[in-house]
């Protein structure tokens, strides 16, 4: 980051009044718990949890060659997408290695928001500006983060609460289908909401302008008291993801990870004539690179990220190390997820971990390692 | 319940208790609050000599991994099992039931006032 003040999220004061604690995420000031992580992640797998995530980057990609430049600048085949769905991609690089990944949703056939991670903003910025075209049709790119506030409600309740809250109008929220957005609005400003989310539960992303955040949340908030609505801070937001298998920029995800390796091979359109990093993704990361895995432990002790992975308690050659590692709220098992040897990566191989200074045992496991009950 | 005056403090956030010979440690409510939710506490038994600024124990939330550095020199003499098996007393009540070791210590250092400690941690503990 070039800036070196922190910022604050326009729901600030809302988080201070709540009793929030707060933790330098990408150069943000934000909520890492409200009172307590585990509390706020049990909610969010019962009944619901309301963060605000206001410090993610948002790009605005319209007009006539917005379709075409996005297909060439990330891996996914994004002209494919209806008006109105979501896509999961990658920003890749030349080489093949991941600059970030995002979500692209298209709002209309010429306007696509593309919503980055936060500590990424200025490398996206920079790769997007980078890879337009002079020869194809024309389309604006806009840095759109400090107009767009982000509140997600995330629960098997969710839906109930959206439905409940006042002010907020919205037609088709009981139609509307996972990874798929509408128009809604909230006391009459207009309101992006998708069904989209990083918990491993049914959710929605609500974007809006910040000036209106607050009181979004506040009406959201009064809506969900009697479902058992919390706000829920960034720790639980990192075991709920981690439960649900998915990867974290920074920790899964880098320069140095190409898609197939990190378990995304199939977010890549390799039927795409072109787009940056493909010849990359066709000569592929070598033979004995390492591959993303989940990992289970006994006990209580979690292993936490740049822990080395052995293939037993009497090896001193690692064969991996992990990314990220909690002991699961859901399951009361230690999880991670972790890069290793390709030879290890069959789930059922049993492991071993240095946890400082002592070695644990582990067994790689498929991922998610949790798995909400589709209703 | 203990007053928070009868406690002093160390700069690692530990409270204690003097009774005679023995020291009560636990860690300080502040300390709990930042660590956030507690669920491993790896405790060292009774009967384990310990020297005064070593780290003899770990404590894990969800988030991070704090350490629990000795106040004194002595010998652990009791561990509390209830914080073992329920490590949440460590954030619900981290200067009660939420105590950790009991050690006979032989020479107690300085340690710090109630004042001091809130001073250090610009609140109070």
């Amino acid at each position: 980051m070039t800036s070196t003040a922190p910022r604050s999220s326009p729901l600030h004061a809302v988080h201070e009044a709540a009793g929030a604690s707060f933790t330098d995420f990408a150069g943000w000031q934000m909520p890492v718990r409200y009172s307590s992580d585990l509390a706020e992640h049990h909610a969010v797998r019962a009944a619901a949890g309301l963060f605000d995530l206001s410090h993610m980057a948002e790009f605005r990609v319209s007009g006539r060659g917005a379709a075409a430049f996005l297909d060439l600048a990330l891996a996914g085949e994004i002209s494919a997408i209806e008006v109105g769905q979501a896509k999961y991609s990658l920003l890749l690089a030349d080489d093949g290695g991941i600059i970030d990944d995002l979500v692209v949703y298209r709002t209309a056939d010429d306007v696509f928001l593309v919503v980055a991670n936060a500590s990424n903003r200025e490398h996206v910025a920079a790769a997007l500006e980078e890879r337009a075209e002079p020869a194809s049709a024309p389309f604006e790119l806009a840095d759109v983060s400090d107009d767009t506030a982000l509140i997600a409600v995330q629960g098997p309740a969710s839906r109930s609460i959206l439905e409940a809250t006042a002010g907020l109008e919205v037609t088709g929220i009981d139609t509307l289908r996972y990874y798929r957005a509408i128009p809604a609005s909230f006391e009459s400003t207009p309101v992006l909401l998708a069904r989209t989310g990083y918990t491993g539960e049914d959710g929605f992303e609500l974007y809006l302008e910040p000036a209106r955040a607050e009181g979004l949340w506040q009406a959201v908030a009064r809506a969900g008291e009697p479902f058992g609505l919390v706000p829920a801070g960034l720790a639980s937001r990192d075991t709920l993801r981690l439960e649900a298998g998915m990867p974290l920029y920074g920790h899964e995800l880098g320069l140095h990870t190409q898609p197939l390796q990190a378990g995304l091979g199939r977010v890549p359109a390799l039927g795409k004539p072109r787009f940056v990093g493909r010849e990359a993704l066709e000569r592929g990361p070598g033979a004995d690179a390492r591959v993303l895995v989940g990992l289970v432990g006994e006990g209580r002790r979690a292993a936490r990220a740049g822990y080395l992975v052995y293939a037993s308690d009497d090896s001193t050659t690692p064969i991996g190390e992990v990314t990220s590692g909690a002991l699961s709220p859901s399951l009361g098992t230690p999880i991670a997820m972790a890069y290793v040897d390709p030879a290890f990566r069959e789930p059922g191989a049993q492991l071993s971990i240095d946890i400082r200074g002592t070695r644990l045992g582990y067994r790689t496991t498929t991922l998610p390692f949790y798995r909400r009950k589709k209703d | 319940m203990t007053e928070n005056t009868d406690l002093r403090y160390t700069a690692e956030h530990e409270w204690v208790l003097i009774e005679g010979s023995v020291a009560t440690i636990g860690i300080t409510a502040y300390a709990a609050a930042q660590l956030g939710d507690i669920v491993y506490l790896d405790l060292p038994e009774a009967g384990t000599a310990i020297a005064g600024g070593s780290v003899v124990g770990e404590i894990e939330s969800t988030k991070s991994v704090g350490e629990l550095f000795a106040p004194v020199d002595g010998t652990v003499v009791e561990t509390n099992a209830a914080v073992v098996d329920s490590p949440e007393l460590v954030n619900s009540d981290p200067l009660g039931e939420g105590w950790l070791i009991k050690v006979e210590f032989t020479e107690l250092p300085t340690l710090l006032s109630a004042d001091e400690y809130g001073a250090l941690t610009g609140a109070g503990a």
